[in-house]
């Protein structure tokens, strides 16, 4: 009706277009408007039907609504009528539920509360698939000539080949002084901790080459790790813990956590977990400083450890070749997994916690599919890989020895020959892929490389979750945003829409749980202890009976109903028997003829 | 019946109320009212007569007086004779009481009162009921109370659909009657705006002319009138009438093809009589109902008559009736079917006799050729005239729409030539209806015959399963008295093979009935090999087989995949752990060769013990982890509950047991537990144990509307976070309930809502044009 509106305005403009025919009034093809309807109906199932007609004019009408009739005053049609489409494969990405069926029988209220949580459901999906496609980067990739492999091109010929601030990305930091090195990107991926095997711990803005702090315990370290933001780390240090911020100021020792050798920061729940050589899993909460949980895993020494980034599930290797996934809750590993014949050197789990790879003595690689536990793949590594990392986009890079090997699909299709492979100058001690970035970081015996992958990292980023490029407001306000949103410890389980199901665990299931936690039954009764009474009226007798008194007093009243009730009904029967006979033995006309 | 009765209790409780005022009233009439009264009838009686003024002042005097003494005395008389001091209210109790019936007594001889009224005098006379007592006042006010409410509730029940719509809403904005914000049709903004330039006069009134819609697209009358043709509703109900008619029809058909094939000449007599009686009845009948087609049956009679009285058909002198004739004097039969010819003959030739004059008949007849429809004339046309009373027949049955039956019937009682064409027709619908007939037949014997045999089966299988049930506990009989005698790991293990052994058979009875019985002991030569291997393990350290070193085990390569082997891998995989773990591997060559050892000089002693464990990698690994995993299914199987007690009911004694028969009535075995996680993954151990910290968040009863689980999990399964969705989207869902606009007031619902909820929105804006 809008457009009608304007069709009358154009009519004190007729003398314009005088040369044209008589303009196109709403009124004369109602069919266009029935066609614009179609088209918004299907518009969200299907990609371009319609290959776009050959039209002079690609105007669009921009505050159009697509209800309003699809004319324009000048009589040509809206070449792309009704809603943009959405591409179904991007629709599907977002999915969150499948449709639940609708019965007729169901409550009014049900049927409207399935109506409006599926029209929500759907319009989210749909605005996300909308949405995605302002991801505009593309993941990097590397492509080698006929009949060049590409595990072959040198790291010095990508960083030519590739423009000056992405050929800057490749380096080599010479620390031959104090051995080999652990890292560890911060989860924004700018910045990067670097931690000497003899003590040298260092943290640097390695986008800008800027050295943040430069320290040394004076001790081994077994592992660094970033806490939730680059102002603060932790260190293993060979005895205690310790927390130092980005100035290399010791803020914390923890003696509660000895002899760590391995560490994983849990993002959502402000949790660092550690495992010891103590074979101890504990769980430091970050934000409060408090111990969650302590876990004695019983399984020797423990120095191989991962998390799973979509379920907060701590996985950990062992020597007997298994692999043990673990959540503060439990006191036992949820699920034990036997990999390898051999010891089991390194784990690491995938960004959308579907894929697990392990690596073990027996030299062998092998994949598996986390949520089945069924293994998929296994690759045979002749020397064995020592360390494993997965990038953000599923690229697999595996040291062996001095040499890194990056993997490309290891578990769609079967990899024979790695995609890149680098040497370094020595026995590789650390592995990890920079968030955001093509970048590999390898720690090793002569200090530090920054390898160029491409098409490891994630293009997009989240810029309200991890944003590489935020200031230190920004980072102030994520802070808070994210103390608030913190998961609590006791959400971790094995499947993460756990919380979202029923419970339906039976009543008396529920009063043990209770019953556990509270340590007392609260449901029990107290038991009469009768008083002790002088003068011998405390006689075994005598208490006796007055534990008699009080005993069944709760079902003394229900049984006095039915006692009652029994005694009521023998009257009534009693009753209607007598009235029975009365009539029975009055005398009938014809009873003078019994005899 | 419901309002038929509070209707009545309605009046009932508007008269009850006005009499129970009244009654108080009349017995106690206040002194001051009387005068009162007494004082304004007394001053209509002075207007017209003044004449005794002086002597009304005096009593009037008189009673001022008396009134202020303060005693109530009456002072007016009774009206039994002529007097001016008389009062009009009061009827003293002195005297004769006065019967109805002295009243009534002189009605009879009054001839101006009405009859009707003195016969309901005279019932009220006769009745001896005495008037109910009216309502006491506590239930009039009830049935008053109760009245009231209803109507209120009738009232209040008009604005069901507004609140109800109000609740449902999504979001309710007050104050409610606002304006749409946003733009506007413009025909409600432009009222006054009219068709001005000629084109656009023209064009209106085109439109106007060819009852296009000129506002919405509205429907136009013709595609209205086209919508209202017929709804889907009447399709169905006239698609039904149909089929049942069809059906009737056919019913119809079958039984006079039944009857048909009767060759009893005894029945078909009888049956002609009867119809012929019959004919004669509906005639009679139509005479008075329907004249035209009683002149025409009659028309018809009278053709026929015409016809046998030229005819030499019943006149005794065919060859037959000769032959009779000479019968007939010995033959009793003989005689009487001569006799009944002759009779026949009587029949047809007599004159009927109506009421009709013939010259109506005729006039009529010509009418009533026209109004007959056309097929049932060339039923007629077709028919063997001779036969009347089945024409009656044929005329009184159209309505049931079963004209071609009933020209069926005609043609059978006298094997008319011109239905054989018809009688062709409907046998050939014979035939097929019977074909069709005869193959449910078929079909359900089939399904009889099928049943019988799928009963056999599952018997034989019932047997089967028993067998294996019997033999299955017989084996565990013998487990548990194993335990008991010594419980030690090799027995367990055993234990284990032979469940391992049921197992793997339970499930090849279950699903594999056609695979070979090859396949199935091969099957189990694995399954046991497996197991044997490990007590040998466990048994000796000495004995122990030795792994294959993993440089073979990788160069394995997948068997040639015939769908046999497939099958058997696929069962297999639930079962053998060393095949999992020995999965075929793809060798990855890498260009470059490491010239570092991986481990670094700190622990070496570390470092030795891990090569030696490397070089027995896989020794001990896979059992270790079987005993694991057995003992975590042992722990999580529920505990046998012993109640035996020694002694009771035998001996007992220090080396006495408890009978078996008697263990074996007071152990109570747990139910099963379900089926654990991991029974199909042999590389895995689940925990079993419940996680109570998350279901102290968790919902564990069924909110009000949900049916079910998964209803529930459903409507709850979209995060609604701005992490997870968009702006727009998270607005929409976050949606508040109830929006107040600041500083303004916020009125009740008036009844403008209500009415404006009647009235469709789409007709209120209509606008002239032209």
């Amino acid at each position: 009706m809008a457009s009608a509106g304007e069709a009358n305005v154009s009519v004190s403009h007729v003398e314009k277009k005088e040369k044209k025919q008589t303009p196109a009034r709403y009124w004369k093809e109602p069919r266009g408007e029935k066609d614009g309807n179609d088209h918004e109906e299907d518009g969200g199932k299907t990609l371009h039907q319609e290959e776009p007609r050959p039209q002079t004019t690609k105007k669009r009408k921009q505050d159009e609504s697509p209800a309003v009739g699809k004319k324009f005053i000048s009589g040509k049609s809206d070449p792309f009528p009704g809603q943009a489409p959405i591409p179904e494969d991007r629709v599907q990405k977002f999915k969150r539920k499948d449709k639940t069926k609708k019965h007729r029988r169901q409550h009014y209220k049900l049927k409207a509360m399935i109506t409006c949580s599926e029209e929500v459901s759907e319009m989210a999906q749909k605005q996300a698939a909308k949405f995605d496609l302002l991801l505009p980067e593309d993941a990097g990739f590397l492509e080698g000539e006929e009949e060049e492999d590409t595990c072959l091109i040198s790291q010095e010929d990508i960083a030519d080949a590739v423009d000056i601030t992405a050929g800057a990305k490749y380096f080599n930091l010479k620390l031959s002084q104090f051995g080999p090195y652990r890292l560890d990107y911060s989860r924004t991926g700018r910045h990067l901790l670097l931690g000497g095997r003899r003590g040298h711990v260092a943290c640097v803005d390695w986008l800008s080459k800027q050295l943040m702090c430069e320290i040394n315990v004076m001790e081994t370290v077994n592992d660094v790790k970033w806490l939730h933001s680059e102002a603060m780390y932790a260190v293993a240090q060979k005895k205690w813990l310790y927390i130092y911020d980005s100035n290399g100021i010791e803020l914390h020792c923890i003696r509660k956590f000895n002899d760590v050798l391995r560490m994983q920061y849990l993002p959502y729940h402000f949790l660092l977990a550690t495992a010891s050589a103590k074979s101890f899993l504990q769980y430091l909460d970050v934000s409060v400083g408090k111990e969650v949980a302590a876990i004695c895993t019983k399984t020797g020494r423990l120095d191989v450890m991962c998390q799973n980034p979509h379920n907060a599930i701590i996985h950990l290797g062992h020597p007997n070749g298994t692999v043990t996934l673990w959540s503060p809750n439990q006191k036992e590993a949820l699920v034990k997994m036997l990999c390898h014949q051999g010891a089991v050197r390194s784990v690491t789990v995938d960004k959308s916690g579907i894929y697990m790879v392990t690596s073990g003595m027996d030299k062998k690689l092998k994949v598996y599919d986390i949520r089945a536990l069924k293994p998929l793949k296994s690759y045979f590594l002749p020397a064995g890989a020592s360390c494993l990392s997965l990038s953000h986009r599923g690229l697999l890079s595996a040291a062996t020895g001095d040499i890194v090997q990056v993997y490309k699909d290891v578990w769609s299709t079967a990899a024979t020959k790695p995609y890149m492979a680098h040497r370094t100058r020595g026995a590789v001690w650390g592995l990890h892929f920079c968030p955001f970035e093509d970048v590999l970081g390898v720690g090793h015996g002569d200090g530090f490389t920054s390898m160029l992958v491409p098409g490891a990292g994630e293009p997009n980023f989240d810029g309200l979750d991890a944003n590489p490029y935020r200031s230190a407001k920004q980072r102030q306000e994520w802070e808070v945003k994210a103390l608030l949103e913190k998961i609590q410890p006791e959400l971790i389980t094995l499947d993460p829409n756990e919380l979202g199901q029923v419970d339906r665990a039976t009543f008396e299931q529920r009063h043990k749980d209770r019953v556990e936690a509270l340590g007392y039954d609260p449901l029990a009764q107290k038991r009469f202890i009768p008083k002790y009474k002088k003068k011998g009226r405390s006689s075994a007798g005598s208490i006796e009976r007055r534990k008699k008194q009080v005993a069944h007093e709760d079902q003394r009243d229900i049984i006095r109903q039915t006692v009652e009730d029994k005694v009521k009904m023998e009257k009534q029967r009693n009753e209607r028997e007598k009235k029975k006979a009365v009539l029975n033995s009055s005398r009938a006309a014809l009873d003078r003829f019994k005899k | 019946m419901d309002k038929v009765s509070k209707k009545s209790i309605k009046n009932c409780s508007s008269q009850t109320p006005e009499s129970a005022e009244l009654n108080p009233d009349e017995v106690y009439i206040d002194e001051a009212e009387v005068e009162e009264l007494n004082a304004a009838d007394e001053n209509i009686i002075c207007e017209e007569e003044d004449a005794c003024k002086d002597e009304r002042k005096r009593q009037r005097l008189l009673e001022a007086i008396s009134a202020l003494g303060g005693k109530r005395k009456r002072k007016l008389g009774e009206r039994s004779e002529a007097a001016v001091q008389m009062s009009e209210f009061t009827v003293s109790g002195e005297g004769e009481k006065v019967n109805l019936s002295d009243l009534i007594g002189t009605i009879d001889k009054n001839a101006a009162i009405p009859a009707k009224t003195k016969k309901q005098l005279k019932t009220l006379q006769q009745s001896n009921k005495t008037v109910e007592c009216p309502l006491s006042k506590q239930e009039s006010e009830r049935i008053q109370r109760d009245v009231a409410y209803q109507k209120a509730a009738s009232e209040v029940s008009q604005w069901k659909g507004v609140i109800k719509q109000n609740q449902r809403a999504e979001q309710l904005v007050f104050p409610l009657n606002q304006e749409p914000s946003g733009p506007k049709p413009f025909e409600r903004v432009l009222t006054s705006w009219k068709a001005q330039t000629p084109l656009e006069q023209e064009i209106f009134s085109l439109l106007s002319i060819n009852k296009q819609p000129i506002h919405d697209p509205i429907l136009t009358p013709t595609e209205e009138a086209s919508l209202r043709a017929m709804s889907l509703e009447e399709a169905k109900v006239r698609h039904a009438e149909l089929q049942k008619a069809r059906a009737l029809q056919s019913y119809y058909e079958a039984k006079a093809r039944r009857e048909r094939k009767i060759k009893s000449k005894k029945y078909h007599k009888v049956q002609n009589k009867h119809k012929r009686k019959e004919f004669l009845k509906q005639f009679d009948e139509m005479v008075k109902t329907n004249p035209a087609a009683a002149l025409e049956e009659l028309n018809k009679i009278e053709l026929a008559r015409m016809q046998e009285r030229m005819s030499l058909k019943h006149q005794n002198s065919g060859k037959w009736a000769k032959s009779q004739v000479i019968m007939a004097k010995y033959d009793e039969g003989a005689r009487k079917s001569m006799q009944q010819q002759l009779e026949v003959n009587k029949d047809l030739t007599q004159k009927l006799v109506t009421s009709l004059n013939n010259e109506e008949d005729s006039e009529i007849e010509e009418v009533s050729a026209e109004v007959t429809p056309a097929f049932v004339k060339d039923a007629e046309e077709g028919l063997d005239s001779s036969n009347p009373w089945m024409r009656g027949k044929l005329s009184a049955e159209p309505r049931e729409k079963q004209t071609s039956d009933s020209v069926d019937l005609t043609a059978e009682g006298f094997g008319g030539n011109a239905s054989e064409d018809e009688e062709d027709k409907h046998n050939v619908a014979e035939t097929e209806e019977e074909a069709l007939l005869r193959e449910f037949d078929n079909r359900r014997k089939h399904r009889q015959i099928q049943e019988a045999d799928t009963e056999l089966i599952l018997c034989l299988d019932d047997d089967d399963n028993e067998d294996k049930e019997k033999t299955k506990n017989a084996a565990e009989d013998l487990d548990t008295s194993d335990k008991e005698e010594e419980l030690s790991q090799f027995t367990s293990l055993m234990q284990g093979l032979t469940d391992a052994h049921w197992d793997i058979e339970a499930e090849f009875a279950k699903t594999a009935a056609d695979t070979s019985s090859q396949l199935e002991q091969s099957f189990i030569k694995i399954g046991t090999l497996e197991d044997r291997e490990l007590l040998s393990q466990e048994d000796s350290a000495a004995e122990k087989v030795p792994v294959k070193p993993q440089l073979s085990t990788s160069t394995e390569n997948p068997l040639p995949a015939s769908p046999v082997t497939e099958k058997k891998r696929k069962r297999k995989r639930g079962i053998e752990l060393k095949h999992v773990l020995t999965k075929e591997t793809n060798i990855i060559h890498v260009p470059l060769a490491p010239t570092f050892r991986d481990s670094e000089d700190l622990d070496e002693s570390l470092d030795q013990r891990q090569l030696i464990k490397e070089a027995f990698a896989g020794d001990d690994v896979v059992s270790d982890f079987l005993k694991d995993k057995r003992k975590q299914e042992d722990t999580s199987k529920p505990k046998l509950l012993d109640l035996t007690l020694p002694g009771w009911g035998e001996w007992g004694g220090t080396d006495l047991k408890p009978s078996r028969n008697k263990q074996r009535r007071f152990r109570i075995k747990a139910a099963l537990p379900p089926p654990r996680k991991d029974q199909n993954l042999p590389s895995v151990i689940i925990l079993e144990k419940r996680n109570s910290s998350v279901t102290l968040h968790q919902v564990n009863t069924l909110p009000f509307p949900f049916e079910n689980h998964a209803q529930f999990e459903s409507t709850i399964r979209c995060p609604m976070g701005r992490t997870w969705n968009t702006e727009q989207t998270v607005k929409k869902i976050t949606k508040p309930k109830v929006v107040t606009q600041l500083g303004t007031i916020i009125e009740p619902m008036n009844r403008e809502r209500l009415g404006k909820k009647l009235v469709s929105p789409g007709s209120q804006d209509s606008v002239k044009l032209s």
